[in-house]
Parts: C-alpha cells; structure tokens; sequence
C-alpha cells in the first residue's frame, strides 16, 4: 500500500456517492430503474476515479498520466451522445413528446454531472493529500453543496405568472383567455374538450423572459411535464386532442392548453411552475450592449 | 419542399360552395355531416376543422 491508497479511495467513494446523490428519478421520469441508474452510477465511478488519480499522478512525477483526463472528456461527452440518442429513439412513442430542447437539457446535465464528479474527486483527494481526513471531509460537505447549487436551474415560476383561465369557443375556435390554440370543427369534440380540458395563461415577468418562454422546446416541455405528472386524456390516432401552447403576439403571454387526467387547478399551477427553464431557451436581451446603450444626451 | 399539412376531405351541405382536388362528401343535414365527418376524422387520423356550419374539412397535421 503506498501513501496515496487512502486518499484515492476516499475520493473515489465521494465522487461515486455524489453521483448516487445527483441521480434523482423524479417526476420527470427519467432515468428509470435499474439498467438506467447501473450506466449512471458506474460511469460516475469511473469519473471518480479519474479525478482521484490526478493529484497522486502529480506527486509521483508522472505527468504524462494527467493526459488520460482527456481521454475522460471525450468519454463523458460519449455519455451525452447517449442520452440523447436514447431518448431522440423513445420520443417519438411519447403520447406528448418531450422535444429536442428538453432531450438536449437533459444530456447536458448528464455530461456535466459526470464533470462535477471528476473535480469533486479532485479536490477532496487533494485535501487529503496535503492535510487530513478530518479537512477532506470538510472539502466534501462544501463539495456536495456548490454541486448542488451547480446543478438546480431556475423554474418557470421564477419567470412567469400562473393564472387559470376557462378554455372558451368562438364558433369553431378554441381560446384560453384571448389566445386562440385551434380549430376544432366537431361538436362532439367541443364537447370533450371543454368536459376535459383546462386553460392557463403564463404571463412573463419581464423583458428577458417573454423570448425565453415563447421559445418551442420551452413550450413543449410544459406540456411534456403537465401530461407526464398529470396524466393526458388522448391517444393515437386523435390528433384533435392534442396540448398545445400558443402565444399572445401583442404581449408575449402564452396560452395553455392541456388535457390532464388529474384536473386539479392547484396542482396543474405547481406542476407548470416547477417546469426547468431550459439551458438552451434562456434568452437575455438585456445584456445585449446595443439594447442598454443610453440613448445620448444633448444637455452639452 | 415537403407538404406538411394536406386537406383529406371536404364534408358540406352545400354543394354549390365547394370543388376541387380534394374527395368532396355531400351530405343532406347537419346530423349527417357530423358523422360522417367524425368517421373521417378517426380513419383518417386527421382533424375536422370547421370552415362555417355547413362546410368542415378534414386535414391531416
């Protein structure tokens, strides 16, 4: 046993520990059960490992080892392409789809977590190279915390007002509030929507959020998360019952149209407003420096 | 350029009102043309649209 087998295994455990952690089957259903979690939880071994090795790697004077850690980088970005083949192959035999945007949020995540394993396996193996256990155990506490806040985006509540509205027809038109969703030329099938459908406005709360939300892959996984958490009322083969969300031109609002199994307001309000905002739909007009630009003074 | 939304059928009361490519279904009352336009809707996978009361069209999306 040489003097570095402690630290390296301690590392290895927290970074495989924090993967465990940051693996959360929740509402969004994904990963599932085991075949899912084994990939996850190895490969985040692996990540852990190779963090740990670093700093011994260093100390031993081997410093062509510390190339390896490219090899890591082009393996983890492997585990997005993963992730967002398997899910591209399942999205289409979704009865609402999740959407690329969402596919594309989630291997990011994937990847990044893989990432967050690797430096975390690298501090705390450090701290207990150069101090003691008592100081690594430290370093892992502040580690698992930052990885937290690392890892938990903002949710749509966060960004837009909730309201409940009644889903009304005009002659053949559907609204929510005043945005128009569709055409829907049966009676019979007025009759259902209006018995099983609900309308909700998301009003933006500012500037920046009126492109964030209006954006497609934001709006498609609203309706993903609201029919996974609350069941959808449709099948193949009708395609008149399908959720949409439209917008509002004049003020960014948009309308939403869902049709739940569970038609429970508060509920359907929560689950909207947990919805993530998604990496690649978060716009910031207002950090453009030509929209900020004061417009120039002619006091002088 | 990949057509993405097509008219499958057109169901009216009215004859006079419609012609063209698409199958025309005329039908006698607006009973009638709820059904057959409802069958159409589930063998077609389509949606019915409503274009006025007499005249509803089914496209596929």
């Amino acid at each position: 046993m040489s003097e570095f087998t402690y630290p390296i295994l301690f590392g290895i455990l927290i970074g495989t520990i924090l993967r465990i952690a940051m693996l959360r089957t929740d509402y969004r259903q994904y990963p599932t059960y085991l075949h899912g979690k084994t990939i996850h939880v190895s490969l985040g071994f692996i990540a852990a490992a190779l963090g740990s090795l670093v700093i011994p790697a260093l100390l031993s004077k081997e410093y062509t080892a510390v190339t390896i850690l490219t090899v890591a980088a082009t393996q983890f970005r492997e585990v997005r392409n993963m992730e967002r083949n398997t899910l591209n192959e399942v999205d289409s035999y979704e009865l609402v789809s999740r959407g690329k945007t969402y596919i594309e949020g989630i291997a990011i995540s994937f990847e990044s977590r893989n990432y967050l394993v690797i430096i975390t396996s690298f501090i705390v193996t450090f701290v207990y190279v150069f101090t003691n256990i008592i100081f690594a155990i430290v370093a892992t506490i502040i580690c698992f915390i930052l990885s937290k806040i690392l890892m938990s985006g903002s949710v749509m509540k966060e960004i837009v007002d909730i309201e409940y509205k009644d889903l009304h027809f005009d002659g053949a038109g559907l609204y929510v509030d005043n945005i128009y969703i569709m055409n829907i030329g049966l009676p019979e099938r007025q009759k259902e929507i209006k018995k099983y459908g609900m309308g909700f406005v998301l009003t933006p709360k500012d500037m920046n959020t009126i492109t964030t939300v209006s954006n497609l892959g934001q709006r498609q996984a609203i309706l993903h998360d609201v029919s996974i958490a609350l069941g959808v009322f449709r099948d193949s083969g009708t395609p008149a019952l399908t959720p949409l969300i439209k917008r509002d031109l004049d003020d960014g609002r948009l309308g939403v149209f869902v049709l739940p199994q569970v038609r429970d307001v508060d509920k359907a309000i929560e689950i909207i407003g947990q919805v993530p905002v998604l990496e690649s739909a978060i716009r910031m007009p207002s950090e453009s420096k030509s929209h900020n630009k004061e417009v120039p003074s002619n006091d002088d | 350029m990949m057509i993405e939304k097509a008219i499958l059928a057109v169901i009216t009361l009215d004859q006079s009102k419609v012609s063209g490519g698409a199958p025309i279904f005329i039908c006698e009352t607006k009973e009638e043309l709820e059904k057959v336009a409802a069958n159409i809707e589930a063998i077609t996978d389509g949606i019915v649209h409503g274009l006025s009361d007499e005249l509803f069209i089914v496209v596929k999306h």
